[in-house]
């Protein structure tokens, strides 16, 4: 099976903080993998390495078998197959619905102008935003924000996209239409990495889980492996706290 | 002390022509140095602002740093000398170089000068944005070019809109200080008339009284289209869609 991402021996370190040791991850293509573990652990660290918004300090990160940190490699264009949402969703204030789904598309991707609309609507309609179109942007609720959001990084026709907690900032209310979309991209075989809190969302959608603890992968498995049959005593403890609640 | 109202519109009536040519000078003055100063404090504004990459090469990165020095030194030159003495020092410096006119000099000068001011203004809104604006643009593969022109500039000029019309006030009142090289802007043209009459008193009251008029003018002007402006959310650099 071919990895389209490929991450080895990854380090990163903010100041005397260690936040990732030396963690092996890897990404075949149409694999839905989340990674769980508590505040602290490095999840985020690892997925904005990925998007490069954090540039590591050891290691590779292979994409389709060529390393994204060579000087060679152009970030812009990796960058566009391998697109983030974000936990704060980070529209564009300047910019209404659709035109946040568009400037990517002909800025990066030098899509004409009607081309660019013409499949903004196409990605507004699959997350149900489209009678938003014209909408402003700062105006929306935080669930109709994040939808935006992912319609925006589906307009560039991502290879990989990956999720930064994409639902804690969201009122109760709102999770579950944007876990909806999410899991509509799942079925539809999307390759995604999730950093999630949701572990029910976690156990129904993901191929893979991935529990992460102080900086490393602690443990990996099917989320049958991982939610029912935890070996390490660390997964126990950070899944019994869940449990609990 | 006396001040004779009767005079004083006497006075303005009689030397009208004078003034109304002053208030031309100067309302051009106000706008061509707010607006050319807007120019300059963009770019400069936008060279010192720019967000460090640690993905550029060392050159690229030698090359931000050098063009972030000079524009700190235009800015540290520009905005800690007295227009005045810029004025006078540019004017005869360049003279023989470009054996330009009082206006076409004055015009630079103070757009230079207010550039040091914009830059400032321009930088403190880029820094006003929140940095997820800048990260979700590189997400999508943006350059910081394009980062910059699309997403970061629209917003700090929506952001700082009040500053930089307050320039325009200042350029009102400050273009004064360009009757050093012989602008024959408001002050200039009063300063004549008191020449001839010698009511100071009645002629700086009537010259002060233009000012605040202007003044006035142009901050209605200002709230207008500061109304304008939040009601519209999406100001764009020259439509950034095309």
């Amino acid at each position: 099976m071919e990895h389209i991402i490929d991450i080895e021996h990854l380090q990163k370190h903010f100041g005397d903080l260690n936040v990732l040791h030396d963690v092996d991850f890897k990404v075949e293509k149409g694999e839905v993998v989340t990674i769980i573990g508590s505040s602290g652990s490095g999840k985020s660290t690892l997925l904005r390495c990925i998007n490069l918004l954090e540039i590591p300090d050891g290691g590779e990160i292979r994409y389709k078998g060529s390393n994204i940190l060579d000087a060679k490699m152009d970030k812009g264009d990796y960058r566009s197959k391998v697109l983030m949402v974000f936990q704060s969703f980070n529209l564009f204030n300047n910019l209404n619905v659709i035109e946040n789904c568009m400037i990517g598309q002909i800025k990066v991707l030098k899509r004409s102008k009607e081309e660019a609309k013409k499949i903004a609507m196409e990605r507004l309609k699959q997350v149900g935003m489209q009678e938003f179109a014209n909408a402003d942007s700062t105006k929306l609720s935080g669930g109709q924000k994040q939808r935006v959001a992912i319609a925006r990084a589906l307009c560039m026709d991502p290879e990989v996209l990956l999720f930064d907690e994409p639902t804690s900032a969201l009122d109760p209310e709102m999770v579950g239409d944007v876990l909806a979309v999410m899991q509509d991209l799942a079925k539809q075989g999307l390759t995604m990495v999730i950093v999630t809190h949701e572990m029910q969302f976690a156990k129904d959608v993901s191929d893979r889980v991935i529990f992460m603890d102080k900086g490393v992968i602690a443990e990996q498995g099917t989320p049958k492996q991982i939610f029912e049959n935890p070996q390490q005593e660390r997964t126990k403890q950070f899944l019994s706290r869940f449990a609990a609640r | 002390m006396s001040l004779d109202f009767a005079y004083c519109w006497r006075m303005l009536q009689e030397n009208w022509p004078m003034f109304w040519y002053g208030i031309k000078v100067t309302i051009s003055f106000a706008i061509v140095g707010t607006l050319g100063g807007l120019i300059i404090g963009l770019i400069v504004g936008a060279i010192r602002g720019l967000p460090e990459d640690p993905l550029d090469n060392p050159i690229k990165k030698g090359i931000i740093k050098f063009f972030q020095a000079i524009a700190s030194f235009y800015i540290w030159v520009f905005r800690g000398t007295p227009m005045m003495v810029q004025a006078l020092f540019i004017y005869y410096l360049l003279r023989p170089v470009f054996h330009w006119e009082p206006i076409m000099a004055g015009m630079i000068i103070i757009s230079i000068n207010t550039g040091a001011y914009m830059a400032e203004i321009v930088r403190s809104g880029i820094q006003s944005i929140d940095r997820g604006q800048v990260e979700a643009a590189k997400s999508l593969g943006m350059s910081n070019f394009q980062t910059m022109m699309h997403i970061i500039l629209p917003q700090a000029i929506k952001n700082t809109f009040p500053s930089i019309g307050n320039q325009l006030i200042v350029n009102i009142k400050d273009s004064c200080m360009l009757n050093v090289i012989a602008v024959t802007e408001l002050y200039f043209q009063a300063t004549s008339v008191a020449g001839t009459q010698y009511r100071y008193i009645e002629i700086y009251f009537v010259t002060a009284i233009l000012y605040l008029i202007l003044t006035t003018l142009a901050t209605w002007l200002l709230n207008v289209a500061e109304k304008k402006i939040n009601k519209t959310n999406t100001i764009t650099i020259k439509d950034h869609c095309a």
